[in-house]
Parts: structure tokens; C-alpha cells; sequence
């Protein structure tokens, strides 16, 4: 398998109130292949939001590289990164973050509004169907349960056809009886549409049923614990 | 899914928010539509006011502008009266000479043409005389001539048509001197039929009323000029209405010293200035006669007796009143039109120059009315109603920028889903301009309703008619002035989309 995802020697900083800067971030390499699907464990404040942050393009890294699917993501302009996220990355959140003013299957199609998406009605209809929201196409996220609302945010992650898909603790909001079903929503949905997946997640039993299980405090060299600790 | 179909969405997301805002704007567009009809509206009745069918109105020494309003648009007070003899200077000689024998008078009044009388070339001279009312409306003592000559329109062509009945004429054997036409205004208002007999009142509204009743045999349709708010009687029954002669004694020294002054100031003229075409006026310094005429229509002089301020009833035979003779009758105004136009300015100045009238032409009359008086007072106007329209924008700033707390997780939800930072700054952009939008057609929609409301009023009051269509000729800008402003008033909240940082606001 050709790789999708190639980190090297990636570095991120941030400024803090009393001065200086805080490393949260330095990886010297970390790779996905194309359909791999990927655990990042970790522990709360490593620093996962934030690699997936900068494998998303939402934030610039301090240095070091970012390739996704042979493309330098560091190397694009601001406009440049947003169109290749569009187009390259779907993103499910922990929150879901539904727009509230939109019904279901635009939220879906939000997904593709910013690419080239085509025919966006009939693939955000299809995707729905896929995770089982048929008939809840124009019902607004408040009008959703909560699992309901998670499907629809892994509908719109797939939308736009991306080659990797970013799941920042997809199940952390669900109960505990959905929480699988989700993630393995997730997962058919992925291998369908060949779409590698990086999923971090907390729990350990979910990781075990992934390709490889990353443990971020092993791939990153800034020891938090030291840190908080001190 | 377009940028607008996202704008949109969050507009009605927050509806009540939204249709606050939208509203404020419409009800500020809406005034400035409402200012900027009015303003057409007025423009469009002083157009058709200033197409008055005669080029000149010449009355007594005093202020243009009081002359203009108080002859083509009967308001304000007359300035002063002018002697008839002013009058009969627009008149040829073979006219002159028929109203001595008719009415009596100085002889010496029949023997030339009158000083004007070139310059009238084709055209004509209608005497006015005013100071009367009907209910609120002037009454209006004038000559057959005033229906027969005078044009409106506005391409000035079109005669005066009636409604019902007929123009009044100098002597009918049913009403004798009395016969009046009313204009289409007086006539609904003051419930006017034909046949219907009204009683003037002496000076003002409230003043006390003349014996002598006008028959109305004539109402006008509705030309949307000042005629239409105007009772037209016949003058040579103005004349015998009480306290509108002037006393002999008076009138008699008036004149002579009046007529002494003229021609010295005619001979002084005719010496520096030529004419068109004319003889020289011969000289006038006679008294006027003091002979009570007593005549009928034709002219003829005959003995009666009678007072014509001591009868009430107006069915008598018409040698039986007697008519003033020349040096009793005054004239408010004189309607002037030249034949050929291009002796107006210099009757215009022939008249100024003299001692005792001035000619003031009403067309500019009007446009100065306008500029001085309305034109700064809708100017005004349409500053206020302007700035309720930027209060109504920052209305639109202050509600967007206040959403943006509530609005920055949604923006960082679009930039995570590939939206760049000139996309979320044109969807409030493009919600600013939704706003602007709907709030003017809103406002648009809601002025011109009311326009359509107060429609009858409206051509009632200046003979104007309006549509729902009906649009000014400023109207057109509103829309991008609007757009203007509203893109001023996104400018803030679009910048503070612009710099909404998506990684704190998703984890938000």
C-alpha cells in the first residue's frame, strides 16, 4: 500500500500568557498507507486534537512536513490548504458540530459546498440512507437524537469524497451500546469509499479493532507528563 | 449549496432578530420612498401648475412671487387692484372703443391702442379679479375668454371641457350677470350641482356674504391645476356684487392722476424705445365719466335707476343693473399669453419699467419657489429620512456583530469543512445584503401602499394621479445606496468572521 498520510520531523509550539513558547508537538515521522485505518491513543492535553488540527491544515506547524496524498500541505498558501482540505479531508468531531440553521441533508451537503463536489443532493441523500437516516433528511440537528446527530456528522465528514478522514473521539458524546455501532459506521463507510481513517479515541477495546494502534505519547517526543508534572 | 442559500439559512435561523432588523430598515427606506414621492408628486403638480397656458401675469407693484401665488394658484392675498384702464392698455383700439360705449368712460380711452396691445400679437388678455370666496375656495371674477382661450396640459393644448353645464357667459337672459363655473374640486367638496346658487363672501372665508348670488351653470373637470380648487364667476357680475366698485370720486382722481403719470411715461418711452408695431398712444387726460351707466349687454345706455348693490334678486332684466363704468372697475391681475413669444421679455420689461404695474412671469415664478422653499425643505427631508436609513444599517451591524459570539463555532465548523476565510467573510456579506434587500422592497412596498391609499386624496388636492407604480425619478438609487450601507454595516462583522480562529472555536 502506497502511503497516504507522511509526517516528518513535524513540530508545533505555542505561545503562552507568561512568556515563551510551549511545545506540544514533535514528531519525527508518523505515516498512514492509503485504506489504513489507524488508532491514535493518548492522554487528555498530548496534543491529538492538535496533530489532527495540522494533518487538517487548520493549523500551520512550526516546521517539518505534511504530505497527503503526495501533496506538501505545508507548502500551499492559506486558500490552498482550505481548497485540499474540501477536497482531501473529512473531518468528524467530537461534538458533532451540526449547523444548527441547517436540516440534516444540508448539513451533509455543507460537506461539499466548499469543493467541487457535484451532484451534491443525491450523494448527501445516499450517504444518509447509508447511515440509516432515510427519513430524517430534513430534520434539523435539535430535531436529532444524539447518536442521529453523529451519523449525520459522519455522512458530511464522507461527502465531499475525501481520501482521509480525521475522527477526533467520534463516540465520546454517545452511550456506551451506540458507541460501537458508530465506529463501525465509521469504519464500513471508510472501507467502502477507500478513505484511510485516523480515530483517536480513549478507549483501548475500540483501538484493539483498528489496523494499527499509534500511542501518541510514543511518536511524539515532548513528554507531557514530565511537563505537567513539573 | 450557494453562499446565498447559507446567508439565507442563518437569516432565518435567527428570524425574530432578522425581522427586527429588517423592518427598521424598511420602515427608514419606506420614508425615504414616501419623501422622494411626495417630492415627485409636487415636482410633478408645480410642472403642471407652471403650464399655465399664459406666459405673463401682470398685476400692481409689489412682490412677483405674491402676484404668482395669489393669480395661478389663488392663493395668498391679492397685492392691490389695478385700475381697468391697466387692463385695456393689452386691448387694440376697436375693443377699447366698445367698452367705452359699453361702460363709459373717457372718451379719449377709444381713440388709441392700448400702450401693450402690439405685444399681445395673436394673443390674449384675461382680466382677474379676486378677493372673494366660496367656502374655502376663491371666487374668481373673470370673462367668458378664460375658457374660450385660455389652455392646459401638459403640452398646453388642451381646452377646458366641462363635467356637466357650460362656461358662464357675459349676460344670459335666465341668470342675467350671474352665472358661475366651478372647478372639480369645489364642486365635491362643496356638494355643488347645477343650478345651484352660491353667495360670495366679502375678503376672506368667514367675511360676510353679497346680496347678489352666482348660478352655476358649468363644472369643469379635473385638469389638476389650481382651477379645479377655484368658483369662476363672471366679472361684469363681480362688478355688481356690493363694495366692489370703486368710488367715483376716487377712481376719478386716481385715474387722472394715473393717466398723467402714464403718459408722460409713454411719451418718455416712446422717445428711447421702439414698439413692435404700434401707433403712438394719443394722450388720455381726461376725467373719467360720472354718468351712471346703466346698460344691457349690448351696450346700449338706458335709464334705469336702480342701485345694483341695493337689490338682492338677480332675476330682473339686465337694463335694469348698471354696469360700473370704466373708472369704477378694477382688475386683481391680468393673464397675459403673447401671440408670438418672443415679444414677452420685452413687454415684460416695458411693463416693469413703468410706475404702476409689473409683469412676472409664473414659470419662473415657480421654479424659483421651488428651489428657494420646497427644494431646501425636501432636501431636508431627505437627510432626515437618510439617516434613519444609517440608523436602520447600524441596526443591521449592531445585529450581525452581536450574533458573531453565538455564530464563531459555526464559522469554524465551515472553515474545517474547506471554507476559506473570503468565503465565511462573504456569507455575512451576503446576509447583510439579504437584509438590505428585503428591508427596501419591504420599505419600497410600504411607501407605495400608502401613496395608493392617500391616491384620491392626492389627485384631489394637486391633480396629480399616482399608481402602485408610480415611481420618482430618485427612486431607483435607493436600492444601491441601501446596498451601500449594508455592505458599510457587514464590513465589521465580516471582519471579525475573517479573523475567527477555528481551532478554539471548534473545541469550543
Amino acid at each position: 500500500m502506497t502511503k497516504l498520510l507522511d509526517i516528518k520531523q513535524l513540530k508545533k509550539s505555542f505561545s503562552q500568557p507568561e512568556g515563551g513558547r510551549l511545545v506540544v508537538l514533535d514528531i519525527p515521522e508518523f505515516q498512514i498507507k492509503q485504506g489504513e485505518q489507524v488508532a491514535l491513543i493518548g492522554q487528555s492535553g498530548g496534543g491529538k486534537t492538535t496533530l489532527l488540527h495540522l494533518i487538517a491544515g487548520l493549523l500551520a506547524p512550526d516546521q517539518g512536513s505534511i504530505r497527503i496524498a503526495g501533496i506538501e500541505t505545508n507548502g500551499l498558501s492559506e486558500q490552498g490548504r482550505d481548497r485540499f482540505r474540501a477536497e482531501t479531508i473529512g473531518y468528524v468531531f467530537q461534538t458533532f458540530n451540526l449547523l444548527p440553521a441547517f436540516t440534516a441533508i444540508e448539513n451533509v451537503r455543507l460537506g461539499m459546498a466548499f469543493g467541487s463536489g457535484k451532484h451534491q443532493h443525491a450523494r448527501a441523500a445516499d450517504l444518509l440512507e447509508r447511515v440509516g437516516l432515510k427519513d430524517r433528511f430534513n430534520y434539523r440537528p435539535s430535531q436529532l437524537s444524539v447518536g442521529q446527530q453523529q451519523r449525520v456528522a459522519i455522512a458530511r465528514s464522507l461527502a465531499g469524497r475525501p481520501k482521509l478522514l480525521l475522527a477526533d473521539e467520534p463516540t465520546a458524546n454517545v452511550d456506551p451500546s451506540s458507541a460501537a455501532s458508530v465506529l463501525e459506521l465509521i469504519r464500513d463507510t471508510c472501507r467502502e469509499e477507500d478513505v484511510s481513517l485516523l480515530t483517536v479515541t480513549h478507549d483501548m477495546q475500540i483501538a484493539s479493532s483498528f489496523d494499527r494502534i499509534e500511542k501518541l505519547d510514543e511518536i511524539n517526543q515532548v513528554d507531557h507528563s514530565a511537563a505537567s508534572s513539573a | 449549496m450557494s453562499l446565498i442559500h447559507i446567508a439565507w439559512r442563518n437569516f432565518c435561523h435567527r428570524a425574530l432578530s432578522s425581522f427586527l432588523t429588517t423592518f427598521s430598515l424598511a420602515l427608514g427606506v419606506g420614508l425615504v420612498v414616501l419623501v422622494l414621492s411626495i417630492y415627485g408628486v409636487i415636482s410633478e403638480a408645480f410642472t403642471r401648475n407652471a403650464s399655465v397656458g399664459y406666459n405673463l401675469v401682470v398685476g400692481p407693484k409689489g412682490s412677483p412671487l405674491q402676484l404668482t401665488l395669489n393669480s395661478v394658484f389663488y392663493l395668498s392675498q391679492p397685492i392691490e387692484n389695478l385700475p381697468y384702464t391697466e387692463y385695456m392698455e393689452f386691448l387694440p383700439q376697436d375693443e377699447r372703443a366698445a367698452m367705452v360705449n359699453q361702460f363709459g368712460g373717457d372718451p379719449a380711452l377709444a381713440e388709441r391702442d392700448g400702450r401693450y396691445a402690439p405685444y399681445i400679437a395673436g394673443g390674449f388678455a384675461i382680466p382677474l379679479a379676486l378677493g372673494d370666496y366660496f367656502g374655502e375656495f376663491r371666487v374668481v371674477g373673470t370673462t367668458p375668454d378664460f375658457f374660450t382661450k385660455l389652455k392646459h396640459g401638459p403640452d398646453v393644448n388642451e381646452d377646458f371641457t366641462f363635467s356637466e353645464g357650460r362656461a358662464f357667459r357675459d349676460f344670459s337672459p335666465e341668470h342675467s350677470y350671474f352665472e358661475a363655473v366651478v372647478g372639480a374640486r369645489v364642486a365635491n367638496e362643496m356638494k355643488v350641482n347645477l343650478g345651484d346658487k352660491f353667495y360670495p363672501t366679502h375678503g376672506d372665508p368667514s367675511g360676510h356674504g353679497h346680496e347678489l348670488g352666482f348660478t352655476v351653470v358649468g363644472i369643469l373637470d379635473p385638469t389638476g391645476t389650481p382651477n379645479d380648487r377655484a368658483a369662476f364667476v363672471n366679472l361684469e357680475g363681480f362688478y355688481l356684487m356690493d363694495g366692489h366698485a370703486k368710488p367715483v370720486e376716487k377712481a376719478e382722481q386716481s385715474e387722472t392722476n394715473d393717466e398723467n403719470i402714464l403718459d408722460e411715461a409713454i411719451d418718455a418711452e416712446e422717445s428711447n424705445e421702439t414698439q413692435p408695431t404700434t401707433d403712438a398712444a394719443p394722450s388720455a387726460n381726461t376725467s373719467a365719466s360720472k354718468d351712471a351707466s346703466k346698460v344691457s349687454p349690448d351696450g346700449t345706455m338706458s335709464d334705469a335707476t336702480s342701485d345694483s348693490t341695493a337689490n338682492s334678486t338677480d332675476a330682473r332684466r339686465p337694463d335694469e343693473y348698471r354696469l360700473l363704468s370704466i373708472p369704477e372697475r378694477e382688475v386683481t391681475s391680468i393673464l397675459i399669453r403673447n401671440g408670438n413669444i418672443m415679444f414677452a421679455p420685452g413687454m415684460q420689461n416695458a411693463i416693469n419699467e413703468g410706475i404702476r404695474s409689473q409683469a412676472a412671469a409664473p414659470i419662473g415664478e415657480i421654479n424659483k419657489l421651488m428651489n428657494l422653499i420646497v427644494g431646501p425643505l425636501m432636501t431636508a427631508l431627505l437627510v432626515i429620512t437618510g439617516i434613519t436609513c444609517a440608523v436602520a444599517a447600524v441596526g443591521i451591524l449592531v445585529s450581525i456583530y452581536n450574533s458573531m459570539n453565538d455564530r464563531r463555532r459555526d464559522i469554524a465548523i465551515m472553515r474545517a469543512l474547506g471554507a476559506r476565510r473570503s468565503t465565511v467573510t462573504s456569507i455575512i456579506v451576503f446576509e447583510s445584503f439579504q437584509v438590505a434587500l428585503i428591508g427596501t422592497i419591504a420599505g419600497w412596498l410600504l411607501a407605495h401602499a400608502a401613496i395608493v391609499m392617500y391616491s384620491g386624496q392626492i389627485e384631489d388636492q394637486t391633480g396629480v394621479q399616482v399608481g402602485f407604480f408610480t415611481t420618482s425619478n430618485y427612486e431607483i438609487l435607493v436600492l444601491p445606496l441601501v446596498l451601500v450601507l449594508a455592505l458599510i454595516a457587514a464590513l465589521l462583522p465580516a471582519w471579525a468572521a475573517y479573523r475567527t480562529d477555528v481551532g478554539s472555536n471548534l473545541s469550543a
